[in-house]
């Protein structure tokens, strides 16, 4: 009788989908049994290590598996400038003399080898890392892709003046024109021209990165614009920007506060508002983007840790969730950032005609 | 704390790399196609522009036709109404003086009747006198050819004389 209602019953498929996830469920832990032998000397998996590896530098490119691109290695060392190929130091570990001094990876970390073999701080100290890293390497690739990709968008523009975008060309007018219509001209005003260049610049080498680096393979997967590294950079030339166009009403506002007795209070304030301004903008970059690396490779490296092949459905569900909201956020902190250097480039060369000196 | 601590090397590649891409992009790409977009936007618009006038300046020509039209119809119709006013009159006009020259010429005309008649009679009563007159003469010669004859005459006259 009760079976017999069971199979009317709607969700027996719900019942019958779980009973084979159940049963199923059941084979790894057979299986694992049967491996564990030959992975007792296999390395415990960190996700912690594995996780910030992925969003940190490394001296290789790496391609699949244990593939891995070699790339340049260039140092500072104080005697002099010293290149070689990162092959050399590969797999971490193994020791190689260059010309001043003998060198190995330690954490992904070009150290000085002493006669030992053990890492020689007070020399590692001295040299300073210029190497072609996988984030350079990447960043030379969005720079060669977004040269290509916009001169030849240039190109057609050209020859197609007057008439109506086409192809490549009709998928970035929009973009371009967002970037001016809706970044620059709101933020700058009428003075937007002038600083179009840098803007889209910024846009779309932040977008292309961020997207890239949502690429799980190679040639994607890496995490520049999830570098502190770059943020501070791409902050610092904010701030030169700002500061170097900042107009006498800019200044006077941080020098000049209004009732002259709040002079003590506000000239530091805002003196620290110079330099938290680009800070913000910084750390929101670095901090989003490494978030969401974080965030999906742990959720991957659930799998890892569980030792087990049923939980990639539920990681997978949550990895392409995850994925859609870096897509979004991959758009979003590239509108955020262009965004707010216009809105700090408008603010500096504002033209004030209020009643200032009337208070 | 690696992962907070900006590495120089990457600062320097990421300041030459955004440097290039930026003089580049900026130079080659951004300028070009800023001026390309906005001078499309220009012509979109004047083009716009133009197609208003055109049509504001099509709107006024009809109106205008329409005008010209209606006073064209309007100076045709009075044209019309004063060529048949004119019409009329000369009609009539000719029509007045035609009665009146024909009037005065059948006037002339019994005039000139009325005189022949009475030349013509007078003419008549004349030829009938001399005729009368001739023949008288000739009765008379034809009686008194003799002297007898006259005698006889004169003494009945004398006789019907002292009758009386």
């Amino acid at each position: 009788m009760q079976k017999s209602s069971i199979l009317k019953l709607k969700i027996f498929r719900l019942h019958l989908i779980s009973a084979f996830f159940l049963f199923a469920a059941l084979f790894p832990v057979l299986a694992f049994s049967q491996e564990n032998p030959s992975n007792t000397t296999e390395k415990k998996f960190d996700a912690k290590a594995t996780i910030l590896e992925h969003i940190g530098d490394s001296h290789v490119w790496p391609i699949v598996g244990e593939k891995y691109m070699p790339l340049p290695v260039i140092l500072y060392t104080g005697k002099g400038v010293e290149c070689f190929s990162s092959g050399n130091l590969m797999p971490e570990g193994t020791v190689y003399r260059g010309k001043y001094y003998a060198y190995k990876l330690e954490e992904n970390k070009i150290k000085v080898a002493g006669q030992s073999g053990s890492v020689d701080d007070a020399a590692s100290k001295k040299i300073i890392d210029f190497s072609i890293t996988r984030n350079v390497a990447c960043m030379f690739m969005a720079m060669i892709i977004l040269l290509a990709v916009f001169l030849s968008v240039a190109a057609a523009y050209k020859k197609r003046a007057g008439k109506a975008p086409k192809g490549l060309q009709s998928f970035l007018e929009p973009l371009i024109l967002f970037v001016r219509d809706d970044i620059a001209i709101p933020n700058i005003g009428l003075k937007y021209a002038r600083f179009m260049p840098l803007l889209l610049t910024i846009f779309f080498f932040i977008l292309l990165n961020n997207l890239f680096g949502m690429i799980p393979f190679f040639p994607g997967g890496y995490n520049l614009t999830g570098n502190i590294a770059v943020t501070c950079v791409l902050s610092v030339i904010i701030l030169f920007v700002v500061n170097l166009n900042g107009n006498k009403y800019y200044w006077k506002h941080i020098f000049v506060p209004n009732p002259w007795w709040l002079f003590p209070i506000m000239i530091p304030v805002e003196i620290v508002g110079i330099f938290s301004k680009p800070i913000a903008l910084m750390i929101r970059l670095f901090a989003n983007i490494t978030a969401g690396h974080i965030l999906i490779l742990s959720l991957i490296s659930l799998i890892f840790i569980f030792k087990t092949i049923w939980v990639s459905p539920v990681s997978i569900v949550f990895v392409v969730f995850m994925d859609a909201i870096e897509l979004l956020v991959a758009f979003l902190q590239a509108y955020i950032f262009t965004l707010l250097s216009a809105l700090f480039i408008g603010m500096a060369i504002e033209e004030h005609h209020h009643e200032q000196e009337v208070l | 704390m690696d992962l907070v601590t900006p590495q120089l090397g990457l600062v320097v590649w990421t300041t030459i790399c955004f440097a290039i891409l930026l003089f580049l992009l900026g130079k080659y790409a951004w300028k070009p196609i800023l001026t390309a977009v906005s001078e499309r936007e220009n012509s979109i618009e004047s083009a716009l522009l133009k197609a208003e006038a055109v049509r504001e300046e099509m709107a006024r020509l009809t109106t205008e036709n329409e005008a010209l039209l209606k006073q064209a119809r309007a100076e045709r119709d009075s044209i019309l109404a004063e060529a048949t006013k004119v019409k009329n009159q000369i009609i009539h006009e000719a029509k007045d003086a035609a009665q009146k020259e024909g009037a005065r010429q059948i006037e002339m005309a019994r005039v000139e009747i009325n005189n022949q008649k009475a030349i013509a009679m007078a003419d008549v009563k004349n030829q009938v006198a001399s005729l009368s007159i001739e023949i008288a003469e000739k009765v008379l010669r034809k009686q008194f050819e003799d002297s007898k004859k006259q005698d006889e005459l004169v003494k009945e006259l004398l006789k019907e004389v002292k009758l009386s």
